[in-house]
């Protein structure tokens, strides 16, 4: 925009003001013939390759690996958003041909609710526990001397300690 | 009464032994699943490597039960399976169509003459377009393709004897029955 309002100093005004319309579409023009500078595009590719997994060496981003499939799906991904797609277009590529797995972070379905859910079922259980025990604890009456003088001197802390191995 | 106190740790430690035992023992190199399984092979085009004026696509075999095999003259592993895909194409069991994957010309022809040409058609995919389609990973992989052009079972890595004759036969005689 920037650029458009150097370039055309006296009539950029009257056009965002007059034909927004008009102004939208040269814009559109403008950015559809200009190819996307390469830096933004070498970001775009790194950060895209970093949220795909390397089939062959299941550990590593796409981005990391130097394995031969990783080199050349960075550079489909590249040449994909050289020509204008968008993020999620290259995700679904890579989907309908790799699968979920292909991604770092999968989009949640009917196979992946328990590990987007989990720990927020497990914090959930763990703090259930927690209360319950805790409500036992009090209606079992004030009877304060006979849960402390057991022989065990961490009873207090039992309900703390099953959260944390939840956690 | 004090031996119920320890229950609920020492049974959610024991889960998560169990857990973590199961998560260590499958294997990482485990195949994964295609997502191309049940739907119909991609669409391609591609020259021959035997003779670049000759081209195949998949609907050329349309109507017949197929096996699509994809191998390079780079690849160890596959000269491994090759007996057994020869063995396949002398029984004359269903067509077999190799895909040589990433690979030039020369060396993919010299591979099939040293180790025997078992397919009815080489398609020559040199920059491997149309391995990512099928979402090639590791070579070899193979494909079996049904009557109406879809991709019915993927196996990764060299077929055996075991794999032929448990997965692979049973489902060509299925689909070529059906």
């Amino acid at each position: 925009v920037a650029e458009l309002g150097l370039r055309h100093p006296g009539t950029h005004r009257w056009k965002l003001a007059g034909a927004g319309a008009l102004l939208t579409l040269s814009l559109t023009c403008i950015m559809a013939a200009t190819p996307i500078p390469s830096a933004e595009l070498d970001e775009r590719t790194n950060r895209l390759a970093s949220e795909l997994r390397c089939l062959v060496c299941q550990n590593q981003t796409v981005a990391d690996s130097q394995a031969e499939l990783a080199v050349q799906l960075k550079r489909e991904v590249r040449s994909q958003l050289a020509k204008g797609a968008t993020d999620e277009q290259v995700r679904d590529f890579m989907v309908q041909r790799y699968g979920e797995f292909v991604l770092y972070r999968p989009t949640v379905n009917h196979s992946t609710w328990l590990l987007w859910g989990g720990p927020a079922l497990l914090l959930l259980t763990g703090a259930g526990l927690f209360v319950s025990h805790w409500r036992a604890r009090r209606l079992s009456g004030n009877s304060l001397d006979e849960a402390d003088s057991g022989f065990d001197p961490h009873a207090q802390d039992q309900a703390s300690s099953a959260e944390r191995a939840q956690a | 009464m004090t031996m119920r106190r320890f229950l609920l740790p020492i049974g959610l430690f024991l889960a998560l032994v169990c857990t973590l035992a199961l998560g260590l023992k499958r294997d990482p190199q485990a195949p994964l699943p295609s997502p191309l399984v049940g739907k119909p092979v991609p669409a391609f085009q591609l020259t021959q490597l035997t003779d670049a004026q000759k081209q195949f696509g998949p609907q050329d075999l349309k109507g017949q039960v197929w096996l699509l095999n994809v191998w390079a003259s780079w690849c160890v592993s596959c000269r491994q399976e090759h007996p057994l895909i020869q063995d396949l194409a002398r029984k004359g069991t269903l067509p077999i169509v190799g895909l040589n994957y990433q690979d030039q010309r020369e060396p993919g022809q010299r591979w099939l003459e040293t180790h025997g040409n078992p397919y009815q058609f080489t398609a020559f995919d040199a920059d491997g377009k149309v391995g990512m389609d099928l979402g090639v990973y590791g070579l070899p992989e193979t494909f079996v393709i049904d009557k109406q052009g879809r991709i019915r079972y993927k196996h990764t890595g060299p077929v055996t004897a075991e794999v032929l004759k448990t997965k692979l036969l049973p489902l060509i005689k299925e689909l070529q029955r059906g």
